[in-house]
């Protein structure tokens, strides 16, 4: 049963914004498929809700002049799986969009929400770190940048301050042109399931077959989505041999701090890095052979 | 024979009203001011409840009421719908209360709020203070059966049952046997997951009775149930059963509908609703078995077996629902498959401090034969033969007489379903070209045998109930005691009247629901009963409203009834099919003639005294991809000898219904427990890793229709077997593909792993 003691909808940005100086306990829900959940089960106590699913200024897909991607947060998931530009420009970030809940959840879920709920799960986190994305957050004191590598804090926790909203997330230009990407979520299921592993890689192929500006990134590998530094230092330069690869997830196991819960061993966990991303970065160059990039 | 709707694709009854979403379910019955009940649950899952302090929850603005143990009855009962028995050593075993004062498990009911509002009710269970007194927690069977356990109920030991059989000089057959095999299986808790979670409403009446809605598959038991929990007479409870989305034996018990009434009882008799979550119906309704199985079998070197001696461990949890008589039957259902000289079943059912263990689609097979299919894959590697050829040494034959309860099979289409599905999945060259396989994904092949029963005769009475009333169009209404639970039995009773009286189906207006004042009776959906149990109900109804309108048309025409037959909405000549009038124009007759007016209704029960072994087999073909340990079902077939189908769409449907349950049961669905505290970790959607439809793969499903002279039309049982073999078909696959056996299901991707680790396949 949700307890909910007050409801109030944002009319415009500016309003939302200073709703939210002066509600500092109000509780921000956009697409609810979160909040929801977690008042259902008794996580949070009564709530006063603030709902900015109407702001139409935080929607939508579009490249500004400075060639970036730029994707308002209430962007709905099944927006970033129809979305023609991001299909030329950034497939990978559809590869984990269309990966996640299903049909009904990817309708009313954003990406926003899914950033900033902090779940390490998140099905959105690991392509856009791999993206070196960067938020914009404001509040009505003004507006700050954080990239999303800085934006998670611990288990649940992003640094979003009290009346604060995000209100874009941006993809630059030299960090997806000329990039080719692939992004496995390793689940129980095919659909409708929490990854055990999220693992998303982007890379360059110059000629030669060599490598350059790999990035590999991690969820539910660590307490919080991870890059992986050392692999990614590692792949610089190298073909993309078999020994290469095998030794690039190695050293992605570095980067991952799994535990042991009962979902699955850290020991497993760790077993599917050595695995799965060797997978991805072979996926990644395999498409870059053919596909034209814009 | 040929017949007209019978063997038809027809459109199931009820499909345009449940895709329109104008069926109505429990929920769907609103009365004014209805309130809602919420239940306590225990945090512990084994401690004495000391005191209940509820003065501040009952103080909360809009709460009606609090119960605890002492407000309710204290009389035990049984939550098993089984038919009762006028035998009291043969009734189900009485160890419930609807509000108790020792929490068995964690999530046992302890108290109960009636409020206003859903929220209300809440926050009033935040209110009450509990104080217990935590006892020693028994997850295990091994623990619970330690001589110095504390007992969980009030008993010598934890052991609710230990009923088996024995026949043969066991000791003889192993002593002939060329090679003993020996070998340790065990499955899973897993949850059933039916749509709708259980859900109850419950008021007293103008005329002071209870009356109670709710989603069940055993109406007229639930009668019972609820009136020997609260102590008064039976007939002051009436049940009303609207649609229902789904059961699968979580409903064939009596879980909500007793509080329910106690707890309108307690607010004056006003109208209460007591609906389940989805993480409450995952601790507090049922689940199926977990059961442990140590096997040995004697074999000759032919395959041919000479004995077997099963062992089993049947972990009931809390309660005894149906724990008593889940391992028997399940040992009993097997008697069927093989054709042995000696057999010894030794089942032992432990209470334990997990959610209860209940009846679920398959009753105690899936278990077994999962343990005993696993078993014969490895005979037949042990021997070096093909498992088809190890299975055709051993089936029965039609005219097998069970050793123990004497029952004939009289159809048995086992070999044709085998030769069927070896067809379809291309056993023979799929097998020679998976023989050398390399890289990190391996394919293989297995399958799985199984036999089952049509009711539960002669253990329970099979009673069933059909009435029919012949309108003034010629068309029928058809009302049974039978429960429609989506597996489609008010369709295949229209379809069985509809080819008896002549008429379309359409023309035949089955009444859905069910009503314990007026329905006639029948104890319910289960043991896969209803279109041979209640079918014969049904088909003796409407021969008897054949029978008087063909004496009607003798009085009309004085044309003897033997001479005549219902055709096409028509009356016939039986010899030339020639029409002598419309069938509307006798309904007419029947109701307004001055002189012999007398509208032609039936009201009929049948007791059937007999039993139709139905059988089957699931091929299987995986892919193991040996680095992740994730397997795949790429192609997968059920072949069933259900004798006769009265609806192959709706036989398909339960089939591909039944397979998928035995994929999730086979590789990820599982209830996890912490075993120290015996709480439940996984009770959602989410992390209870029921596949979906992307899980799926194309489902294979094939009948061989051999006629059974005991069914109506020739049917057998369809509803559970389905769900039975798919599990170990794969677990043989996975052994077929990767040389590896697993023994303990499920078979996940991190289980599937290490092991394969640990065997050495993969670094």
């Amino acid at each position: 049963m949700f307890n909910i003691a007050k409801y109030d909808e944002a009319g415009s940005l500016d309003e939302a914004l200073a709703f939210l100086s002066g509600h500092p306990a109000a509780k921000v829900i956009a697409g609810g498929t979160d909040v929801l959940i977690k008042m259902q089960n008794g996580k949070m106590g009564e709530a006063e809700l603030f709902s900015i699913r109407g702001l139409a200024e935080l929607t939508g897909i579009k490249r500004t002049a400075d060639g970036a991607i730029f994707l308002g947060p209430l962007t709905t998931f099944a927006q970033i799986a129809g979305d023609p530009l991001l299909q030329k420009a950034i497939p990978v970030l559809i590869q984990a969009a269309v990966s996640m809940g299903g049909p009904q959840i990817r309708n009313i879920a954003t990406i926003g929400g899914n950033i900033c709920n902090g779940a390490v799960s998140a099905d959105s986190a690991p392509t856009l770190l791999a993206l070196n994305a960067e938020l914009r957050l404001q509040s009505a004191g003004g507006e700050r940048k954080v990239p999303l590598r800085e934006f998670y804090l611990g288990p649940g926790k992003v640094d979003l301050r009290p009346g604060e909203l995000l209100i874009g997330i941006i993809v630059r230009p030299q960090d997806y042109l000329g990039y080719h990407g692939h992004y496995i979520k390793f689940a129980m299921r095919k659909a409708m399931d929490i990854a055990t592993l999220g693992v998303s890689v982007l890379c360059r192929v110059e000629a030669g077959g060599v490598l350059s500006g790999v990035r590999i990134a991690l969820g539910v590998a660590a307490p919080t989505p991870v890059r992986c530094p050392e692999a990614e230092a590692f792949a610089e330069g190298k073909t993309g041999s078999d020994e290469t690869l095998e030794e690039i997830g190695k050293l992605a196991v570095r980067s991952a701090k799994a535990r042991t819960s009962w979902r699955a061993s850290k020991e497993y966990r760790e077993h599917l890095v050595a695995e799965l991303v060797p997978r991805a970065l072979k996926e990644a160059m395999r498409t870059a052979g053919g596909e034209e990039h814009v | 024979m040929a017949y007209n709707t019978v063997g038809q694709r027809e459109i199931r009854v009820d499909a345009v009203a449940k895709v329109t979403g104008k069926a109505k379910y429990t929920a769907d019955f609103r009365e004014r001011d209805m309130l809602v009940g919420k239940i306590l649950r225990s945090p512990y899952a084994h401690a004495w409840v000391r005191q209940i302090h509820s003065e501040q929850a009952r103080a909360l603005p809009g709460v009606e009421a609090v119960l605890t143990y002492a407000d309710v009855p204290h009389l035990k009962f049984s939550t098993a719908g089984h038919p009762y028995s006028l035998d009291p050593g043969h009734r189900d075993k009485e160890d419930r209360l609807i509000l108790t004062d020792k929490a068995r498990f964690v999530g046992d009911a302890v108290a109960a709020v009636v409020a206003e509002s859903e929220l209300i009710a809440e926050k009033a269970l935040q209110l009450i203070e509990v104080e217990y007194e935590p006892l020693e927690v028994l997850t295990s069977p091994e623990a619970a059966m330690r001589e110095d356990a504390p007992l969980i109920h009030e008993a010598k030991r934890n052991i609710l049952s230990t009923f088996g059989y024995e026949f043969g000089d066991l000791d003889q057959a192993f002593a002939e046997a060329d090679r003993i095999f020996e070998g340790e299986y065990q499955t899973s808790v897993v949850q059933h997951c039916q749509l709708e979670n259980q859900i109850a409403t419950a008021q007293v009446d103008e005329n002071g009775r209870i009356v109670i809605t709710t989603s069940t598959q055993i109406p007229h038991i639930v009668r019972r149930i609820v009136a020997q929990a609260l102590g008064i007479p039976w007939g002051k409870v009436r049940v009303l059963k609207p649609c229902i989305g789904g059961g699968f034996g979580n409903k064939q018990d009596v879980c909500v509908e007793p509080l329910a009434a106690a707890m309108t009882l307690a607010v004056g008799g006003r109208p209460v609703r007591l609906e389940l979550s989805r993480e409450e119906c995952m601790i507090d309704t049922r689940t199926r078995h977990a059961i442990k199985y140590r096997i040995k079998t004697g074999v000759k070197r032919d395959g041919k077996i000479t004995g077997i001696r099963i062992e089993a461990i049947s972990n009931t949890g809390a309660y005894a629902s149906h724990g008593h008589s889940i391992a028997s039957s399940g040992g009993g259902k097997f008697r069927y498959l093989y054709q042995v000289d000696a057999l010894k079943y030794e089942p032992v059912t432990v209470y334990t401090n997990l959610p209860v263990a209940g009846a679920m689609r398959g009753y105690g097979t899936p278990q077994i034969f999962y343990a005993f299919e696993c078993h014969m894959e490895d005979i037949a590697r042990g021997l070096g033969l093909d498992p088809i050829a190890l299975h055709k040494m051993n089936f029965v034959e039609t005219g097998f007489v069970d050793p123990i309860g004497k029952n004939k099979v009289l159809s048995c289409g086992i070999r044709e379903c085998v030769d069927k599905g070896r067809e379809m999945i291309k056993w023979d060259q799929k097998k020679k070209l998976y023989k050398n396989q390399s890289g990190d994904k391996r394919r293989g092949l297995g399958m799985a045998c199984f036999s089952y029963q049509s009711g539960t005769h002669p253990v329970n009475l099979e009673i069933a109930g059909a009435r029919i009333v012949l309108n003034q169009d010629g068309s029928v209404q058809l009302q049974v005691g039978a429960t429609e639970i989506g597996q489609g039995s008010d369709t295949v009773f229209g379809q069985m009247a509809a080819e008896v009286l002549g008429l379309p189906l359409a023309m035949v207006h089955v009444i859905s629901t069910q009503d314990t004042d007026v329905s006639p009776f029948d104890t319910g959906a289960y043991a896969s009963r209803q279109t041979y149990i209640s079918g014969m109900a049904v088909k003796k109804a409407a021969e008897e409203v054949k029978a008087k309108i063909l004496d009607f048309v003798w009085g009309m025409t004085d044309t003897p009834a033997g001479m005549l037959d219902l055709k096409g909405q028509n009356v016939v000549y039986k010899h030339s099919g020639e029409v002598l009038m419309p069938l509307a124009e006798v309904a007419l007759q029947t109701y307004y003639d001055p002189v012999f007016a007398h509208p032609i209704t039936s009201d009929t029960s049948s007791n059937a005294r007999v039993n139709a072994m139905s059988y089957g087999v699931t091929f299987a073909e995986v892919e193991v991809d040996l680095k992740t340990g994730k397997v795949e079902v790429l192609e997968i077939y059920n072949v069933h000898d259900s004798g006769r189908i009265i609806n192959p769409q709706l036989a398909e449907g339960q089939v591909h219904g039944g397979v998928s349950m035995g994929i999730g049961y086979a590789l990820s669905e599982q209830l996890l427990y912490d075993e120290k505290t015996g709480r439940v970790l996984n009770n959602n959607l989410l992390d209870y890793k029921l596949p979906t439809i992307m899980d799926t793969p194309e489902i294979g499903a094939a009948f061989v229709e051999l006629d059974d002279p005991t069914g109506p039309f020739g049917v057998k049982s369809l509803g559970e077997p389905p769900a039975i073999t798919p599990a170990p078909a794969i677990r043989n696959a996975v052994l077929d593909a990767t040389g590896v056996a697993f023994n303990r299901l499920p078979m996940n991707p991190q289980r599937v792993f290490e092991k394969l680790r640990e065997s050495g396949i993969v670094g």
